[in-house]
Protein backbone atom coordinates (compact mmCIF):
# COMPACT_ATOMS: atom_id res chain seq x y z
CA UNK A 1 0.00 0.00 0.00
CA UNK A 2 1.44 3.42 -1.02
CA UNK A 3 2.19 5.15 2.96
CA UNK A 4 0.85 8.48 1.19
CA UNK A 5 -2.87 6.71 0.98
CA UNK A 6 -2.33 4.72 4.31
CA UNK A 7 -6.18 4.08 5.61
CA UNK A 8 -6.85 0.94 7.48
CA UNK A 9 -8.92 -0.39 9.75
CA UNK A 10 -8.48 -1.30 13.39
CA UNK A 11 -9.88 -3.92 15.09
CA UNK A 12 -8.15 -3.29 18.46
CA UNK A 13 -9.46 -0.08 20.46
CA UNK A 14 -6.35 0.20 22.47
CA UNK A 15 -6.68 3.82 21.91
CA UNK A 16 -9.40 4.14 24.05
CA UNK A 17 -8.37 1.80 26.47
CA UNK A 18 -5.80 4.51 26.71
CA UNK A 19 -8.05 6.95 27.42
CA UNK A 20 -10.12 5.03 29.33
CA UNK A 21 -13.04 5.42 26.93
CA UNK A 22 -12.83 8.78 26.10
CA UNK A 23 -12.82 10.13 22.96
CA UNK A 24 -14.08 13.85 23.44
CA UNK A 25 -11.00 15.91 24.56
CA UNK A 26 -13.04 18.47 26.59
CA UNK A 27 -9.64 20.95 25.44
CA UNK A 28 -10.27 21.25 21.34
CA UNK A 29 -6.45 21.42 20.93
CA UNK A 30 -5.09 21.70 16.87
CA UNK A 31 -2.99 19.51 15.64
CA UNK A 32 -0.56 22.17 15.53
CA UNK A 33 -1.10 23.53 19.29
CA UNK A 34 1.93 23.66 21.37
CA UNK A 35 2.00 21.87 25.04
CA UNK A 36 4.68 22.68 27.40
CA UNK A 37 5.58 20.85 30.73
CA UNK A 38 5.30 22.78 33.72
CA UNK A 39 5.68 21.08 36.35
CA UNK A 40 7.27 17.62 37.04
CA UNK A 41 5.49 14.29 38.36
CA UNK A 42 6.89 13.46 41.31
CA UNK A 43 5.96 9.55 40.51
CA UNK A 44 2.99 9.76 43.43
CA UNK A 45 0.59 10.98 41.75
CA UNK A 46 -2.85 9.07 41.64
CA UNK A 47 -4.66 8.94 38.17
CA UNK A 48 -1.21 9.36 35.83
CA UNK A 49 -0.91 6.60 33.60
CA UNK A 50 2.76 5.84 31.70
CA UNK A 51 1.08 7.78 28.85
CA UNK A 52 0.30 10.69 30.57
CA UNK A 53 4.32 10.27 32.33
CA UNK A 54 5.64 9.86 28.92
CA UNK A 55 3.66 12.92 27.54
CA UNK A 56 5.17 15.84 30.48
CA UNK A 57 8.60 14.01 29.77
CA UNK A 58 8.31 15.02 26.11
CA UNK A 59 7.40 18.13 26.67
CA UNK A 60 10.09 19.74 28.76
CA UNK A 61 10.51 21.55 25.65
CA UNK A 62 6.93 22.72 23.47
CA UNK A 63 6.17 20.24 21.60
CA UNK A 64 3.00 20.17 18.69
CA UNK A 65 -0.08 17.68 19.16
CA UNK A 66 0.86 16.24 16.16
CA UNK A 67 4.86 15.31 17.36
CA UNK A 68 3.44 13.90 20.68
CA UNK A 69 1.21 11.89 19.02
CA UNK A 70 3.95 10.70 16.37
CA UNK A 71 6.50 10.21 18.97
CA UNK A 72 4.10 7.93 21.15
CA UNK A 73 2.44 6.02 18.22
CA UNK A 74 -0.86 7.18 19.61
CA UNK A 75 -3.76 8.30 17.35
CA UNK A 76 -3.97 12.48 17.81
CA UNK A 77 -7.57 12.21 19.43
CA UNK A 78 -6.06 9.99 22.59
CA UNK A 79 -3.29 12.91 22.94
CA UNK A 80 -5.87 14.96 22.88
CA UNK A 81 -7.47 13.27 25.87
CA UNK A 82 -4.45 12.84 27.84
CA UNK A 83 -2.70 16.31 27.43
CA UNK A 84 -6.60 17.47 28.98
CA UNK A 85 -6.07 15.74 31.80
CA UNK A 86 -2.33 17.28 32.18
CA UNK A 87 -3.82 20.52 32.03
CA UNK A 88 -6.35 19.38 34.37
CA UNK A 89 -3.57 18.80 36.82
CA UNK A 90 -1.31 21.52 36.27
CA UNK A 91 1.25 19.26 34.54
CA UNK A 92 1.49 21.27 31.16
CA UNK A 93 0.51 24.19 29.53
CA UNK A 94 -1.11 25.12 26.29
CA UNK A 95 0.16 27.80 24.69
CA UNK A 96 -2.92 28.50 22.43
CA UNK A 97 -5.37 25.36 22.07
CA UNK A 98 -6.39 26.78 18.36
CA UNK A 99 -3.56 28.77 17.08
CA UNK A 100 -4.38 30.82 14.64
CA UNK A 101 -1.73 32.99 12.76
CA UNK A 102 -2.15 37.18 12.58
CA UNK A 103 -2.46 37.24 8.66
CA UNK A 104 -1.96 41.22 9.08
CA UNK A 105 1.40 40.68 10.90
CA UNK A 106 4.26 41.60 8.46
CA UNK A 107 6.65 40.51 11.34
CA UNK A 108 5.61 36.84 10.56
CA UNK A 109 5.80 36.74 7.03
CA UNK A 110 9.04 38.57 6.79
CA UNK A 111 10.21 35.85 9.47
CA UNK A 112 8.81 33.05 7.96
CA UNK A 113 10.36 34.45 4.52
CA UNK A 114 13.97 34.59 6.13
CA UNK A 115 13.64 31.36 7.76
CA UNK A 116 12.92 29.35 4.70
CA UNK A 117 15.36 31.42 2.64
CA UNK A 118 17.67 30.16 5.26
CA UNK A 119 16.91 26.04 4.69
CA UNK B 1 -7.05 26.58 29.67
CA UNK B 2 -4.28 26.68 32.05
CA UNK B 3 -1.53 29.27 29.79
CA UNK B 4 2.35 29.63 30.16
CA UNK B 5 3.68 31.59 33.37
CA UNK B 6 4.94 34.50 32.18
CA UNK B 7 8.35 33.20 33.90
CA UNK B 8 8.69 30.47 31.07
CA UNK B 9 10.58 31.05 27.76
CA UNK B 10 8.32 32.33 25.27
CA UNK B 11 7.01 29.79 23.55
CA UNK B 12 7.06 29.87 19.66
CA UNK B 13 4.07 30.97 17.26
CA UNK B 14 3.12 27.90 15.41
CA UNK B 15 2.19 28.16 11.70
CA UNK B 16 0.52 25.57 9.33
CA UNK B 17 1.38 25.57 5.99
CA UNK B 18 -0.61 22.39 3.87
CA UNK B 19 0.86 20.31 0.56
CA UNK B 20 -2.12 18.85 -0.79
CA UNK B 21 -3.18 16.93 -4.40
CA UNK B 22 -3.91 13.87 -5.48
CA UNK B 23 -2.69 10.21 -4.43
CA UNK B 24 1.03 9.65 -4.79
CA UNK B 25 1.71 13.08 -6.31
CA UNK B 26 5.00 13.26 -4.13
CA UNK B 27 3.33 15.49 -0.95
CA UNK B 28 5.42 13.06 1.44
CA UNK B 29 8.43 13.40 -0.55
CA UNK B 30 8.19 17.35 -0.33
CA UNK B 31 7.16 17.32 3.33
CA UNK B 32 10.42 15.29 3.74
CA UNK B 33 12.72 17.23 1.36
CA UNK B 34 12.17 20.36 3.40
CA UNK B 35 11.63 19.00 7.36
CA UNK B 36 14.51 19.68 9.66
CA UNK B 37 12.73 16.39 11.26
CA UNK B 38 12.16 12.73 9.77
CA UNK B 39 8.26 12.85 8.18
CA UNK B 40 6.35 12.15 11.12
CA UNK B 41 2.67 10.77 10.64
CA UNK B 42 -0.01 11.28 12.75
CA UNK B 43 -3.51 9.52 12.70
CA UNK B 44 -7.11 10.66 13.78
CA UNK B 45 -9.63 8.16 13.92
CA UNK B 46 -12.84 8.40 12.40
CA UNK B 47 -15.61 9.15 15.05
CA UNK B 48 -18.87 10.46 14.88
CA UNK B 49 -17.39 13.81 13.41
CA UNK B 50 -17.51 11.69 9.73
CA UNK B 51 -20.93 10.70 9.95
CA UNK B 52 -22.41 10.88 6.60
CA UNK B 53 -19.16 11.22 5.15
CA UNK B 54 -17.80 8.08 5.99
CA UNK B 55 -21.07 5.35 6.05
CA UNK B 56 -19.58 2.14 8.19
CA UNK B 57 -23.00 0.56 8.40
CA UNK B 58 -22.68 -3.16 8.04
CA UNK B 59 -19.12 -2.92 9.10
CA UNK B 60 -19.62 -3.23 13.11
CA UNK B 61 -17.18 -5.36 13.71
CA UNK B 62 -14.86 -2.76 12.51
CA UNK B 63 -14.68 -0.35 15.23
CA UNK B 64 -12.62 2.45 14.30
CA UNK B 65 -10.83 3.52 11.23
CA UNK B 66 -8.07 5.70 11.19
CA UNK B 67 -6.63 8.47 8.28
CA UNK B 68 -3.05 9.06 9.08
CA UNK B 69 -0.61 12.16 7.37
CA UNK B 70 2.49 13.08 7.27
CA UNK B 71 4.15 16.05 8.75
CA UNK B 72 7.49 17.77 9.11
CA UNK B 73 8.72 20.72 10.81
CA UNK B 74 10.82 24.21 9.98
CA UNK B 75 11.80 26.18 13.11
CA UNK B 76 12.03 29.81 11.76
CA UNK B 77 14.17 31.91 14.46
CA UNK B 78 12.69 31.96 18.23
CA UNK B 79 9.48 33.01 17.34
CA UNK B 80 8.12 30.70 14.80
CA UNK B 81 7.69 27.13 13.90
CA UNK B 82 6.71 25.84 10.62
CA UNK B 83 4.39 22.69 10.35
CA UNK B 84 3.94 21.25 7.13
CA UNK B 85 1.16 18.88 6.45
CA UNK B 86 0.88 16.54 3.91
CA UNK B 87 -3.19 16.00 3.37
CA UNK B 88 -4.89 12.87 3.49
CA UNK B 89 -4.91 11.83 -0.42
CA UNK B 90 -8.85 10.84 -0.25
CA UNK B 91 -11.45 13.88 -0.66
CA UNK B 92 -13.90 11.40 1.55
CA UNK B 93 -11.77 12.94 4.74
CA UNK B 94 -12.98 16.77 4.42
CA UNK B 95 -13.37 16.83 7.55
CA UNK B 96 -9.62 15.63 8.27
CA UNK B 97 -8.96 18.32 5.56
CA UNK B 98 -11.37 20.77 7.30
CA UNK B 99 -9.58 20.41 10.60
CA UNK B 100 -6.36 21.08 8.85
CA UNK B 101 -7.17 24.01 6.89
CA UNK B 102 -8.25 25.83 10.14
CA UNK B 103 -5.72 28.50 11.00
CA UNK B 104 -4.04 27.59 8.05
CA UNK B 105 -1.29 30.34 6.32
CA UNK B 106 -1.59 28.68 3.03
CA UNK B 107 -1.03 25.46 0.92
CA UNK B 108 0.75 24.04 -1.99
CA UNK B 109 -1.27 22.10 -4.45
CA UNK B 110 0.95 19.28 -6.10
CA UNK B 111 0.24 18.55 -9.31
CA UNK B 112 1.35 15.83 -12.37
CA UNK B 113 0.94 16.81 -15.63
CA UNK B 114 0.20 13.34 -16.36
CA UNK B 115 -2.98 13.37 -13.74
CA UNK B 116 -3.86 16.79 -13.87
CA UNK B 117 -7.85 16.41 -12.89
CA UNK B 118 -6.53 14.79 -9.71
CA UNK B 119 -5.38 18.10 -8.06
CA UNK B 120 -8.70 19.67 -9.10
CA UNK B 121 -10.78 18.76 -5.75
CA UNK B 122 -8.00 20.33 -3.77
CA UNK B 123 -8.13 23.38 -5.86
CA UNK B 124 -11.46 23.82 -5.66
CA UNK B 125 -11.32 23.39 -1.89
CA UNK B 126 -8.93 26.10 -0.93
CA UNK B 127 -10.88 28.54 -3.93
CA UNK B 128 -14.03 27.51 -1.74
CA UNK B 129 -11.92 28.40 1.33
CA UNK B 130 -10.35 31.14 0.69
CA UNK B 131 -7.07 29.58 1.75
CA UNK B 132 -3.72 31.04 -0.18
CA UNK B 133 -2.76 28.50 -2.86
CA UNK B 134 -0.25 27.95 -5.34
CA UNK B 135 -0.38 25.27 -7.59
CA UNK B 136 3.10 23.46 -8.30
CA UNK B 137 3.64 20.71 -10.92
CA UNK B 138 6.40 18.06 -9.72
CA UNK B 139 8.31 17.35 -13.03
CA UNK B 140 8.21 13.58 -12.72
CA UNK B 141 10.98 12.03 -15.02
CA UNK B 142 9.06 10.98 -18.49
CA UNK B 143 5.63 13.35 -17.76
CA UNK B 144 4.90 15.21 -20.47
CA UNK B 145 6.19 19.16 -20.34
CA UNK B 146 3.46 21.62 -20.46
CA UNK B 147 4.14 25.49 -20.53
CA UNK B 148 2.90 26.89 -17.17
CA UNK B 149 0.04 29.17 -18.76
CA UNK B 150 -1.30 25.79 -20.45
CA UNK B 151 -1.44 24.34 -16.95
CA UNK B 152 -2.74 27.27 -15.42
CA UNK B 153 -5.62 27.50 -18.23
CA UNK B 154 -6.88 23.67 -18.17
CA UNK B 155 -7.31 24.10 -14.39
CA UNK B 156 -9.54 27.29 -15.14
CA UNK B 157 -6.70 29.04 -11.92
CA UNK B 158 -7.56 33.27 -11.81
CA UNK B 159 -4.29 34.44 -12.79
CA UNK B 160 -3.09 35.62 -9.83
CA UNK B 161 -2.53 32.10 -8.54
CA UNK B 162 1.12 31.46 -9.04
CA UNK B 163 1.65 27.96 -10.32
CA UNK B 164 5.23 26.74 -10.94
CA UNK B 165 7.59 23.67 -11.43
CA UNK B 166 8.76 21.70 -8.78
CA UNK B 167 11.05 19.00 -8.05
CA UNK B 168 9.67 17.39 -4.53
CA UNK B 169 12.64 15.53 -3.98
CA UNK B 170 14.97 18.51 -4.26
CA UNK B 171 15.25 20.65 -0.77
CA UNK B 172 16.12 23.52 -3.11
CA UNK B 173 12.96 23.32 -4.92
CA UNK B 174 10.27 23.00 -2.10
CA UNK B 175 11.90 25.54 -0.22
CA UNK B 176 11.18 27.95 -4.24
CA UNK B 177 7.76 26.28 -3.42
CA UNK B 178 6.96 27.42 0.04
CA UNK B 179 8.45 31.24 -0.63
CA UNK B 180 5.95 31.31 -3.20
CA UNK B 181 3.19 30.74 -1.44
CA UNK B 182 4.13 32.66 1.80
CA UNK B 183 4.80 35.30 -0.26
CA UNK B 184 1.61 35.11 -2.31
CA UNK B 185 -0.15 35.03 1.58
CA UNK B 186 1.27 37.96 2.11
CA UNK B 187 0.11 39.90 -1.09
CA UNK B 188 -3.69 38.32 -0.49
CA UNK B 189 -3.56 39.17 3.38
CA UNK B 190 -6.71 41.43 4.20
CA UNK B 191 -5.79 45.01 4.65
CA UNK B 192 -5.48 46.05 8.44
CA UNK B 193 -8.73 48.10 9.16
CA UNK B 194 -8.14 51.66 10.22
Amino acid sequence: MNPDEQLYDEQVVRPYVISRGRTEARANLDLISLAVAIRQPTGLEVGLDPEHLAIVRLCRRPLSVAEIAAALDLPAGTVRVLLGDLLDSGFVAVQDPQPEVDVLDERMYRAVLDGLRAL
Amino acid sequence: MASVPSDKPRMPTPVKLLIAGGFGVGKTTMVGAVSEIRPLRTEELLTDRSIGVDDLSGVERKTTTTVAMDFGRISVGDDYVLYLFGTPGQERFWFVWDELARGALGAVVLADTRRLSDCFPSVDYFERRGTPFVVAVNCFEGAPVYDLAEVKMALSLPPDIPVLLCDARRRASGKEVLITLVQHAYSRRPVAKV
